[in-house]
Parts: C-alpha cells; structure tokens; sequence
C-alpha cells in the first residue's frame, strides 16, 4: 500500500516537474505578479532562449533594479543581483568589467531603467558595454501604486495625472538608438516565439543590446484606464501591434490605445567596450 | 479541421499528441492559455483553487498537439504539454 502511495507521490512530482523550473527558484513560486500581468512572459521568454543557446549557466548573471520587474532576479535560478532603485546598470557595468568572461543581463522595468536610471541607460549605451537589457514597459510605477511615468502615453489617467496625462512620453528605441546601442528590439509579452528569438539574438550580440517588451497591467494602468483586464490588453495587442522590421526608430512613439510598431529596429556593430579598451590598451603600449 | 485532398506522403507524417500538465493551485486565473490555445483544448473550470482563482480544465485531450503555447503564454508556469505519443493523421480530424 505505502510502495503504491510512493510511486504515486513520485509519478506525480514528475508530472509537476516543468522543463523550466531547473532555471526558476521554485521555493518561491507563486511570484508575486497580479493576475494578467505580462511580466511572467517576459521571464519565460528569456528561459527559453537561455536554455535554447547552450550557455554555459555559472556565468550567467541576471541583475534587476527595483519595481514589479525588479523582481525577476530574486526568481531565476542564476547568480542574481537585485540592486538599488534604477542603479541595475551601473552594477551590471562593475560586473562585466570585474569579471568580462560573464554574460550580464539586465532584466528590470520601465520606471526602473529610463526614469531613474535614465542616465546610466544613456551612457551604458554610449559606452557600449557587453550587456543584454530587457525592459519590461508596464506604462506605470506599478508596485508603487501606479504613479505617472516617463513612458506614459499623453492622455492617459494614472493615479497621480487625474486629469489625464500631459507629458509627452519617452520613445525608448529612439533612446537606445541615439545613445549608441548595438541592438534594439521591441515586442509585446503576447509576440512571446519572436520575444524568445529576439533575446536569444541580444543574448549573442557583442555590444549594448536593448530588448523592450510591452507587458500588460492589469492592476493599475488598465483598471485606472478602463481597459479591462490583462486578456484584454492581449486582445488589444494581438489587433494593434505591427511588425515592422528596420523602422526608423523616430516613429516608435507610443500613443495612447493606437497602433504599436514592433519588431527589430537595429541591428549594428559597434566596437563594444572591453575590444575597444583592448585596443586602446594596445595601442598605447605598442 | 478537414481535407478535401489526401496527401501523397501521408503515410511518412506522424501527428504529435500532447498531454496537458496543470498545476492548478499556482493559477491565477488570467486566461491567457484558454484564450490563445490554437485547438481550443483548455476551459475555465467551475472549481475554485486554493486561492480562489478558477483555474483552466482540459476539455478536449484528444486535440492537444503539444505546440507548446499554453506553456510560453502562462505568465504563472502553472502549466506545460508534454508528447504522449505520435500518431498517425485521421483524415477529417
């Protein structure tokens, strides 16, 4: 009787054994992400491509700032770094130039990377240092009660813009561009196969590469919105996004419930920082 | 689904068959699965989880071709198909 309970108990632990929880800190899960957040996705997206690519995974770092996203570094099972508020780059950056042999991804949010960390954004871009960011795009301060961001679109209510939304918003493709990004991608978390190559191809480039993923919330912009629940902004996504490889980036803005343009903006080699320091070093040696 | 015409290399092609794996206490009831599943193979259930979410039932097994969507789109890794068996096509399957 007690055999038949045990091959029972282990048949059953085998079933609930999913091929991605080698990469995900199990004792945690039930993450702490709302119902219909996107988050999740963005998360699956880049196990896959990490399990795909065959990387080596002791040297594989994942950091994250604060915020919903801030997260993903205390649930991936790798060396993990959750860092101050907005400073996840400029960690990542003392990361790869102390040890340059590691592969250092940067996975935070919106609020995180280009209102606080702006700075560091731009000039980790300029440098071009070997990092990999995704930037899950929420639209909104989510954990903090759905403050007005930088990427809200123009009109849109949040909890501290009552009357609407009169900012103009940040473009950020336009941004990576600009500052000097190797690679710039942007998808929604319902494009979740060409999410999943778009990281793979970033996890591989030499350089700055910028993955930007729009993820719905569920709890904060659309409800203030009244845009429904996370399945509906899927549904929205799945009739507004365009795939447009190569647009210039100046028309990536993001209008509030209009079209989204995504796909693969940029795609380009500039030196990255450690070969143009080896260079240098050479140079100035020789 | 149906074929009017039958393939000539129908004999060489096999059809995956998934199983769907649910674990239902982790579900947060969002719906993406049920929503985005090519075959309509998932429901929302009538029961309540431990948290009070209706997670997702199976309610056709047999049209499950493991592509795996359920597994990608699930934002809580509640749920993931793995291949039972391959079989041969039905015509006007």
């Amino acid at each position: 009787m007690e055999s038949v309970e045990n091959k029972e108990k282990e048949e059953r632990e085998e079933r609930e054994q999913r091929p991605m929880e080698t990469l995900l800190r199990m004792d945690r899960i039930p993450h702490i992400w709302c119902p219909g957040c996107g988050i999740g996705n963005a998360v699956t997206a880049f196990i896959v491509a990490l399990q795909e690519l065959d990387f080596d995974l002791n040297k594989v770092c994942v950091i994250s700032g604060i915020g919903c996203t801030g997260r993903v570094a205390g649930y991936i099972k790798l060396d993990s770094f959750h860092t101050t508020h907005g400073r996840a780059i400029p960690f990542a950056t003392g990361i790869k130039l102390g040890n340059p042999d590691l592969k250092v991804v940067v996975i935070s949010g919106d609020g995180d990377l280009v209102s606080i960390g702006g700075n560091h954004f731009i000039h980790a871009a300029r440098r071009n240092i070997d990092l990999t960011v995704i930037l899950v795009n929420n639209f909104i301060y989510a954990m903090t009660g759905g403050q007005v961001a930088p990427t809200t679109p123009e009109t849109a209510y949040t909890t501290t813009s009552p009357y609407g939304n009169y900012e103009p918003s940040s473009n950020v493709p336009q941004l990576a561009e600009s500052a000097g990004a190797n690679y710039v991608a942007r998808w929604t978390a319902l494009h979740i196969r060409r999410l999943t190559q778009s990281i793979s191809e970033a996890l591989q480039k030499p350089g700055f590469s910028v993955v930007e993923v729009i993820s719905p919330c569920a709890m904060y912009y659309s409800r203030i919105n009244k845009l429904g629940e996370g399945i509906d902004m899927m549904q929205f996504y799945h009739k507004n996004s365009v795939i447009k490889h190569g647009e210039p980036t100046e028309n990536l803005g993001i209008k509030y419930q209009k079209k989204i343009i995504v796909g693969k903006f940029i795609d380009r080699d500039r030196p990255a920082f450690m070969d143009s320091f080896k260079n240098w070093s050479k140079e100035t040696k020789s | 689904m149906s074929i009017n015409r039958v393939p000539l290399d129908i004999h060489k092609i096999k059809v995956p068959r998934g199983e769907v794996h649910i674990v239902k206490d982790r579900c947060k009831g969002c719906g993406f699965c049920i929503e985005y599943c090519p075959n309509d193979v998932l429901a929302l259930s009538e029961e309540y989880n431990t948290k009070g979410y209706h997670p997702p039932e199976v309610v056709k097994p047999e049209h499950c071709l493991n592509c795996g969507l359920c597994e990608l789109i699930c934002p809580d890794f509640a749920i993931w198909s793995t291949l039972k068996e391959e079989t041969e096509p039905i015509i006007g399957d």
